[in-house]
C-alpha cells in the first residue's frame, strides 16, 4: 500500500466510489439482461410451444 | 458487407455475441493493469502528493462522459436521418453509461479539488458545464421512460441530443473558451510541454483503454437488452391484439 499521507481520504473515496458506480453499473446491466432474456423467452414460448 | 447490416438486429446480436466474451475480460485487464500501475507504482506528483493517483479515474471519465454523449449523436442522427432501430436503442442504452462516467467525473473532481483548491465545488466553466451535462444525461433517460411509443420516445431523445452537444462540446472546450476558473487545462495533449510527465501518462493510458473497452462492452450488451425488450414488446402487442 503506498503512503498516501494526508491525501488518503480524497485518493481512496475517489477509487472506492469511482469502482463502486462500475461494479453497480455492470450488475444492473447484467440483471435487465437477464430479465429481458427471461422475458422473451416466455412470450416466445407462449406464441410457439415447440421452441 | 457494410456497416449498415448490423442495423438488423439479429446480426447485431449475432456480432455482439461474438464479440464480447472478448471484449470482457480485455476491458477489465486493461483496466486493472492501468489502476493498479497507477495506485501502486507510481510516485507522487512534486506539487499535488498523492492526490495525482486520482487522475487515472477523473481523466478516463472525463473523457467517456463526454464522448458517450457523441456516441449517442451519432446514433440520434443515424436515427434521424435513417430510421434504424438499432442505433436509436444504441444510444438508449449508452446514456446510463455516460451518466455514471459523468458522476465518476464530478466525485473523483470534487475529492481532487477540495485539498488542491481548498473546495469541493466552484461554479468555473468547466465544472458547471460538466454538471449541466449531467442533467442532460438525467433528462435523456427520463424522457426515454416518460414516452411509451419507442418511435416517439427515438425522435424527442434525438432532438434533445442534439442540444445537449453543445453542453457536450462545453464540457470539452469550457477551458479553452473562457481561460478562467480553477480547472486547469486539459491533462492529455500533443503538446509535450503541456502533456503530463511520461510517468503519469503510459498507466493513464492503459487507463483510459480499459475504460473505453469497457464502455464499448457495455453498451454492445446493454443494445442487446434493449433490442430484447423491444421484440418482447412486439410479441406482446401482438398477443394483446389477437
Amino acid at each position: 500500500m503506498p503512503d498516501l499521507g494526508k491525501y488518503a481520504f480524497a485518493v481512496l473515496a475517489a477509487y472506492a466510489s469511482s469502482l463502486s458506480l462500475i461494479a453497480l453499473l455492470v450488475l444492473i446491466s447484467l440483471r435487465q439482461n437477464r430479465r429481458a432474456k427471461a422475458l422473451l423467452r416466455a412470450l416466445q414460448t407462449k406464441e410457439d410451444p415447440s421452441r | 458487407m457494410t456497416l449498415w447490416e448490423y442495423a438488423n438486429p439479429v446480426k447485431f446480436l449475432r456480432l455482439s455475441e461474438r464479440v464480447l466474451p472478448v471484449l470482457w475480460p480485455l476491458a477489465a485487464g486493461f483496466l486493472a493493469l492501468g489502476l493498479i500501475w497507477g495506485f501502486f507504482f507510481t510516485p507522487d506528483d512534486y506539487r499535488q502528493g498523492a492526490t495525482v493517483k486520482i487522475i487515472y479515474l477523473h481523466v478516463p471519465a472525463a473523457l467517456l462522459a463526454i464522448n458517450a454523449w457523441f456516441m449517442m449523436l451519432l446514433g440520434a442522427l443515424i436515427w434521424l436521418i435513417r430510421r434504424h432501430h438499432v442505433s436509436a436503442l444504441a444510444a438508449k442504452a449508452a446514456a446510463p453509461v455516460g451518466a455514471v462516467m459523468t458522476v465518476i467525473a464530478l466525485v473523483t473532481g470534487a475529492l481532487w479539488g477540495q485539498p488542491m483548491w481548498g473546495t469541493w465545488w466552484a461554479w468555473d466553466p468547466r465544472l458547471t458545464s460538466f454538471l449541466i451535462l449531467f442533467l442532460f444525461y438525467l433528462g435523456y433517460i427520463a424522457l426515454w421512460q416518460a414516452i411509451e411509443d419507442p418511435d416517439t420516445a427515438a425522435d424527442l431523445t434525438s432532438v434533445l441530443c442534439l442540444v445537449g452537444s453543445v453542453f457536450a462540446v462545453l464540457s470539452r472546450y469550457a477551458v479553452n473558451f473562457w481561460n478562467q476558473g480553477l480547472h486547469q487545462g486539459a491533462s492529455l495533449s500533443l503538446d509535450k510541454e503541456e502533456n503530463v510527465a511520461d510517468v503519469f501518462y503510459i498507466p493513464l493510458l492503459v487507463a483510459i483503454t480499459g475504460f473505453v473497452l469497457l464502455f464499448v462492452a457495455l453498451v454492445l450488451y446493454r443494445t442487446g437488452t434493449e433490442i430484447r425488450l423491444r421484440r418482447a414488446r412486439a410479441l406482446q402487442l401482438r398477443r394483446n391484439r389477437q
